[in-house]
């Protein structure tokens, strides 16, 4: 290793006081260490934009590595001279493990990679889900792939108008409100559409995300064109000894999450029953029995979060699909909007991949370029979307609440007589 | 803008190895000159279909097609396309084509 330049870095510098682990000070002992400097460089730059406020990143960047369309987000300096040794820094998306848990020896293999090839400086997690390398040159693309598929036996993640690397929350592996395997789920669509995700085949980016329940840990309804949500459809097992230590306050309402403050003894009829969005429970004080009318249970967890010892979701599981969120550009900001209420999963997800091909071929045939599929639906309508392409009856499920405007759109079919009138027969009846 | 020199010819590129002065700086040389870079052995007469497209397409159009246009008008699947472009029809095709980089979310 050569002599090492590092540049006066004031601004930055202020950001190693405070409590919260410190970026910089991670990256400056880091680039110390390894005397990188790609990594005092990342500094240098960055203090230049801390005092002209604007990025020193020029547009764009198109690299890769061959056989895929996507994996690697190319990026330059617009100070090469200054900062020489990022005059390229290229960032890889490494997919991640399902549920994100790692072996130290994988992470250990990667770590040793990435401070021969790369800046050392990496993003765990992007927030699609994928290990993010930050920082390399171009001419080490391909030996970084190389080493990542012979070595490491990992795979580069998405970006581009193709299926994003799918994420999921941990699910079974340490849950007990995970309704489905979400994990085995998440890992068998990406190995299904390994293709969907390498080579950008679609008319924008498409994400997938796996909840194994409505909690929703991955935000799977605000991050995913289609988010897969665990539910169930019969009842919620109530454990009524459990109940009552809950209400003699010998179990700490949902599960001790808010010890930090005094919030008086357990009040179940304010903390659970009142706060029902359905009103659907009831306690029984004389009794000291909880009873739950599930018919009219909406499944939004509350009181299983409150009480997680004696209430546990229904065993008939499987997921709800939701389609459409997106960011605001173009349209605005969209969250998934319910598709299918209920279908029942087990591998290999046949009648799953078949309702995702089913909306894909829609999609891909239909929708403009740089179309997200939940402006799709916007534009052609989510009627046209549940009955014509997906192929689904309309359900009062489908919408929050009915159209509050008269302009219906009928089939001619539909309307007696359809749409060919005669203007003279009118006439007969009406003179002008 | 680096420049680079092939059999006589001087191109002006970008980073990324796009040609910068776009379908006007264009000839047959830039197109051997990226071959190599490429991943492409030999040139057959389906590379010079999608470039033929794609530049057709760009005339016309301002902008480059997307990925089933290309591969409606050429009849190539995407799968053909990566066969004979390896790094795809953006950063393969596009750039040998002399067509501007692609851009947005990539």
């Amino acid at each position: 290793m050569g002599e090492v330049k590092k540049h006066d870095t004031p601004k930055v510098d202020q950001l190693k006081t405070g409590p919260w682990p410190s970026f910089v000070d991670d990256i400056y002992s880091y680039s110390e260490k390894h005397k990188k400097q790609a990594c005092f460089d990342i500094m240098g730059q960055m203090e230049l934009s801390y005092t002209n406020r604007e990025t020193h990143w020029k547009h764009g960047g198109i690299v890769g590595v061959f056989g895929y369309g996507g994996g690697v987000i190319g990026r330059y300096s617009d100070q090469q001279e200054k900062f020489p040794a990022i005059w390229a820094f290229h960032t890889i998306r490494v997919h991640h493990t399902a549920g994100k848990w790692y072996h130290t020896s994988a992470l250990k293999k990667l770590c040793d990679m990435w401070d021969s090839r790369g800046s050392g400086i990496v993003n765990f997690h992007g927030s699609t889900g994928d290990i993010i390398l930050l920082g390399t040159v171009t001419d080490q693309l391909e030996p970084i792939f190389f080493d990542l598929t012979h070595q490491l036996h990992w795979d580069l993640g998405g970006s581009g108008s193709n299926l994003r690397s799918p994420a999921c929350c941990v699910g079974k592996s340490r849950c007990e409100w995970a309704l489905i395997d979400v994990q085995e789920l998440d890992y068998e669509l990406t190995m299904a559409f390994q293709d969907e995700l390498h080579r950008p085949a679609f008319p924008y980016k498409f994400k997938f995300k796996f909840s194994g329940c409505p909690l929703d840990c991955v935000a799977a309804v605000a991050r995913a064109d289609m988010s897969f949500i665990g539910t169930w459809r019969d009842e919620i097992r109530i454990d009524q000894e459990a109940v009552r230590a809950y209400v003699r306050g010998e179990l700490k309402p949902n599960a001790g999450a808010f010890s930090d403050r005094d919030w008086g003894p357990f009040d179940i009829k304010k903390e659970v029953i009142d706060l029902c969005p359905t009103k659907c429970m009831y306690w029984d004080e004389n009794e000291q029995k909880l009873y739950i009318n599930n018919s009219e249970c909406n499944r939004c967890m509350h009181c299983i979060a409150v009480m997680p010892e004696a209430l546990r979701p229904g065993q008939d599981t499987g997921i709800a699909i939701l389609i459409g969120a997106k960011a605001p550009i173009l349209e605005g900001a969209q969250l998934s909007t319910l598709i299918v209420p209920f279908m029942k999963v087990e591998p290999p997800y046949d009648e799953l991949k078949d309702f995702i091909y089913k909306a894909w071929d829609y999609w891909m045939e239909n929708g403009k370029n740089r179309e997200r599929i939940g402006e799709l639906i916007q534009r052609i309508g989510l009627n046209k979307f549940i009955t014509e392409v997906m192929g689904l009856t309309p359900i009062p499920q489908h919408v929050r609440v009915p159209r509050d405007n008269p302009y219906i759109f009928w089939k001619e079919e539909e309307v007696e007589g359809g749409w060919t009138r005669d203007v003279a027969e009118f006439r007969k009846r009406h003179p002008a | 803008m680096p420049t680079v020199e092939y059999k006589g010819k001087v191109f002006e590129v970008d980073e990324d190895g796009f040609l910068a002065g776009g379908l006007d700086a264009w000839c047959k040389e830039w197109v051997e000159y990226v071959k190599e870079l490429e991943g492409i052995q030999e040139l057959t007469e389906e590379h010079w279909k999608v470039i033929n497209v794609l530049q057709d397409y760009y005339r016309k159009n301002g902008v480059a097609p997307m990925v089933r246009i290309l591969s409606k008008v050429t009849g190539f699947p995407l799968k053909k396309i990566y066969e004979l472009f390896p790094s795809g029809p953006g950063k393969g095709a596009c750039k040998m084509a002399g067509l501007p980089k692609p851009t947005g979310c990539v």
